[in-house]
């Protein structure tokens, strides 16, 4: 041999090569037969919106989570993981349906969600809120307090107020339509300009 | 401390995965290997111990269904030459040498298992011999001796392409 004697990891250097391509389709192989198998807990996958990139995630039960960019997406996966499973996969399958009706609502064509919920990341008197957010309608407003009543407790107006603020499902569960009695808009979990952005796309807001 | 999200397993130790698991079954079978090693580490994932080595337990885990598709591989009706079929170099990735990889083919299983679990996973050989059973020593021997085999053919193979009487 005339060529200098290359050190052991140069030597096995090209066994090192892992093309993107192909680990990207042994993950995405994963993720279905996670699902398949019943082992996927969480599932995410991110959306483009006009409110800028949002974190989607399922369990088996329904859509569990909805998270803005400023929430930080990676410490919303780590929250799943230690309040619901750490088995967290990125597999858009399961989101689907919830990309979907997102795309249309953001494109004004729908006023529902029409999407299976897990509201387990929310207990007590927040959950009782959440529940009846939903009964706001499309384009429409209430006070935080009318939603404390509807709740089934005028007088807990900020706790209503945190409930919001602590919704695991904005834009799907509508807390951007509730506002403060004062007319001002309220603070938003993704930011008031987004919850601004949102009330004018319903045509709420001018 | 809560465990974090296994899709930051799969992130960081995904590719280590697939170097093991082709450096001891070839690049077709592994990734079935890779599929079942990820699988299984997921169903597994909720119980393994705070402050555990993630590295040490997929590769254990990889080891085991390594050792499922080579099994697989040798019930098959006609055997072939397990771990260089014609068919599989088209799968390979880019940039992969097909001439280390037939010498490492060649080498017995378990040089091939220190290498890959030493080389390319980054285990101690204490880890190694754990996963493999036997001791250290052996392990690092075992390392040794594939490394130099795959000096003699490979190098000899890439300065030298007609040379007779490659060493075994």
């Amino acid at each position: 041999m005339t060529s200098p004697t290359p050190t052991d990891d140069a030597l096995l250097a090209p066994l090192t090569e892992v093309g993107r391509a192909d680990l990207a389709r042994l993950r995405d192989r994963l993720a279905a037969q996670a699902d398949v198998q019943d082992v996927l807990d969480v599932a995410f996958r991110t959306i483009d919106s006009p409110v800028g990139p949002l974190l989607l995630a399922a369990t088996p039960a329904g859509l569990v989570r909805v998270a803005y960019a400023r929430e930080d997406h990676e410490r919303v996966l780590a929250d799943l993981a230690a309040r619901i499973s750490p088995r967290v996969l990125r597999a858009p399958a399961r989101l689907d349906a919830a990309a979907r009706e997102l795309d249309e609502y953001f494109a004004g064509r729908r006023q529902a969600f029409d999407l299976p919920l897990d509201l387990r990341l929310t207990r007590g008197f927040r959950r009782e809120v959440i529940t009846h957010l939903p009964d706001i309608g499309y384009g429409s407003t209430a006070s935080y307090t009318s939603l404390a009543a509807a709740a089934g407790n005028p007088r807990a107006v900020r706790a209503a107020g945190t409930a919001c603020a602590t919704n695991p499902l904005p834009v799907v569960v509508p807390c951007h339509r509730v506002v403060r009695s004062d007319g001002g808009l309220g603070q938003y979990i993704g930011g008031t300009e987004v919850k601004h952005a949102l009330l004018v796309l319903e045509g709420a807001l001018l | 401390m809560s465990p974090e999200p296994f899709e930051t397993v799969v992130t960081r130790y995904g590719p280590t995965v697939l170097r093991v698991c082709r450096a001891v079954v070839g690049p077709v079978a592994a990734e079935d290997a890779w599929s079942e090693t990820f699988l299984a580490a997921l169903r597994a994932y909720p119980d393994l111990r705070p402050g555990s080595d993630v590295c040490a337990w997929l590769v254990t885990i990889a080891h085991r269904k390594a050792i499922d598709q080579l099994r697989a591989q040798a019930r098959r009706p006609t055997p072939t030459e397990v771990l260089s079929e014609p068919a599989s170099h088209d799968r390979l990735p880019g940039g992969w040498e097909a001439d280390l990889w037939e010498a490492l083919s060649e080498l017995p299983l378990r040089q091939r298992e220190c290498i890959a679990y030493h080389y390319l996973a980054g285990l101690p050989y204490a880890d190694v011999a754990a996963v493999l059973g036997g001791t250290a020593a052996a392990a690092r021997r075992a390392a040794a001796d594939g490394i130099a085999a795959l000096r003699r053919s490979y190098l000899a193979d890439a300065s030298a392409p007609q040379l007779e009487g490659r060493t075994l």
